[in-house]
């Protein structure tokens, strides 16, 4: 296959993906935003404001990386998950098998259409967020770099997971008791100094809290970890995930027999 | 000229233990129309699998217009449009887009994939129904949906795995009609149905497959050539005899006014239709008791099942 023909079955992968979460915008848009939204008012303005500032900045101002964050890992990860469990569930992935698609073209397709959902959340999530908070970006190459790579990294961990899923019980059972776990201690509410030594250590070891105190370093300029380490880390787990996500393509698993 | 379809010596063995092909070797020519025949799980589909690499062979090798898929497994892809034999498209998907997208797996630039799509769905009847959402298409539909979507390519080698299954006699003739047209346009098709009728009346030649191993290969003409006997049913307009017999033929009486006649090949009707006046029985109708490639089938299965 050319590359020009290689191109033109990338965008339209990119395209079903992208048409199929906003045909369903209200499934797929509306919720994130307006639980986030909830965050803002409860934790960010009601209790926040009483618990003053956290890293040199209001409570409020602190949370909002970390739940524009939160919105993007979630959509990308459900977005993948979902179209290419759907894919396999009424097999309409045999389209693409039976077809010249190189498997590195497929997974890039799924992958930038879980980037593109996680993008849009995130979008509509900042613009709620300048409701509630004074939005400045101190670097906005690296904000929008940290967020980039880690949608693209949840999406590539919605494809592995959407590839072993055998029912839809198995595509929401890593988001409920995984995802969200390592979201909520990854550092989105708070900042891992205020922790004993042992749970600060501990929280090194999830990979959310490099991405969550990327941005935040992107947006306020502050951060747990050094940055230098935090693109380190993410660029390391998204080229582990995606080179065992073309592996999982390659062999076929659950795909041919 | 080089063959359509290459197969030697393929075999595929499930991981449970199941050996589904044992070794088979086919050779389908360029532009022949060409029926793969077989009961449930002999191994049509796990057959086709392999070829459209939705199954892994284990043994064997695939050749597609003289391409081995071994080596170049995606060129021999462009060669190929395969219309399954379950529904596989996104249910709640667009008719135009389901085309549309797979046009654009072949690198189809969006123009060209329009206006194919657009000529398959015309030809298929189901250019009205463009907009609606697949599943909202009866049967019939769903799968003249899955043949312009393997035609959208305008490929060289169409496989079709029980495309009629499921559709009404007047869809299933359309069908048959337009499968024709793009065979005598070139394409070259390769048909599994269960319909024996279906393949006597389309394909020329015949392979048929029982437990993973092709038991019969040929034209289909000279397939049906090796049937020894046939059946003709006989309806009368008054009563049969008590007595009633044919000659030395050997006839079985369904009732007072229908018998049935088993006659060897070659022999003729003139000297039964002669016998009928001289005895004052007069035929109002007469037909062939079951399909011819029907009768040949299962014998053929069964003396394979009997292990002959």
């Amino acid at each position: 296959m050319e590359n020009k023909a290689k191109f033109i079955a990338f965008q339209t992968i990119v395209t079903k993906e992208i048409r199929r979460f906003m045909r369903i915008w209200v499934q797929t848009i509306v919720p994130p935003a307006i639980t986030i939204m909830l965050y803002f008012i409860i934790f960010g303005n009601l209790i926040g404001s009483r618990i003053g500032e956290m890293g040199g900045f209001s409570y409020m101002e602190f949370v909002v990386p970390g739940l524009i964050m939160m919105g993007v890992i979630t959509n990308s990860y459900s977005n993948v998950v979902s179209s290419f469990f759907n894919a396999r569930f009424q097999r309409h992935v045999d389209e693409m098998l039976v077809s010249p698609l190189p498997n590195y073209v497929i997974l890039l397709g799924f992958v930038c259409g879980g980037v593109a959902r996680g993008l849009a959340v995130g979008l509509v999530v900042t613009i709620l967020a300048t409701f509630f908070a004074d939005i400045s970006v101190n670097n906005i190459w690296i904000t929008i770099s940290i967020v980039v790579l880690t949608s693209i990294l949840f999406s590539l961990a919605g494809f592995i997971n959407a590839v072993f899923a055998e029912s839809f019980d198995d595509i929401s059972i890593i988001p409920t008791f995984v995802l969200t776990p390592l979201i909520y201690l990854g550092g989105v509410f708070y900042s891992i100094d205020l922790l004993p030594e042992f749970w600060a250590n501990l929280s090194q070891l999830n990979p959310i809290l490099y991405m969550v105190n990327g941005f935040r370093y992107g947006i306020l300029g502050v951060s747990d970890i050094n940055i230098t380490w935090a693109f380190t880390m993410i660029i390391v787990f998204i080229g582990a995930a995606f080179t065992y996500s073309l592996h999982l393509l390659n062999s076929g698993k659950k795909l041919r027999t | 000229m080089v063959a359509a379809l290459s197969i030697s010596q393929l075999e595929k063995t499930y991981p449970n233990g199941f050996q589904a092909l044992k070794g088979i070797d086919l050779q389908v020519e360029e532009g022949d129309f060409f029926a793969l025949l077989g009961p449930n799980g002999a191994g049509k589909s796990t057959t086709i699998g392999v070829i459209c690499s939705l199954v892994n062979k284990t043994g064997g090798k695939v050749g597609i217009f003289g391409v081995d898929t071994d080596e170049d497994f995606s060129t021999a892809k462009n060669f190929i449009g395969v219309v399954p034999q379950e529904f596989n498209f996104n249910m709640f998907e667009k008719v135009f887009n389901i085309v549309v997208t797979q046009a654009g797996y072949y690198g189809m630039p969006l123009p060209l994939a329009k206006e194919r799509a657009e000529k398959y769905l015309k030809q298929l009847g189901l250019w009205d129904k463009k907009d609606e959402i697949a599943r909202t298409l009866s049967g019939g539909m769903k799968r003249r949906l899955m043949i312009a979507r393997a035609l959208v390519h305008e490929p060289r080698l169409l496989i079709l795995d029980e495309p009629t299954a499921g559709v009404d006699i007047e869809i299933r003739r359309s069908m048959w009609k337009f499968l024709q047209q793009i065979n005598a346009a070139g394409t070259t098709i390769i048909l599994t149905t269960h319909y024996l009728e279906e393949a006597e009346s389309l394909c020329r030649n015949v392979a048929i497959i029982n437990n993973g191993e092709i038991v019969a290969n040929s034209s289909m003409k000279a397939l049906l050539k090796k049937m020894d006997k046939q059946t003709f049913i006989f309806d009368t307009k008054a009563d049969l005899p008590a007595d009633f017999t044919v000659l030395d033929y050997e006839v079985k009486v369904v009732d007072s006014h229908c018998f049935e006649i088993t006659l060897n090949q070659g022999d003729s009707l003139n000297a039964i239709i002669t016998h009928f006046t001289e005895a004052g029985i007069e035929v109002v109708s007469m037909r062939n008791k079951s399909n011819r490639l029907e009768e040949l089938f299962m014998g053929l299965v069964e003396d394979d099942n009997n292990g002959k």
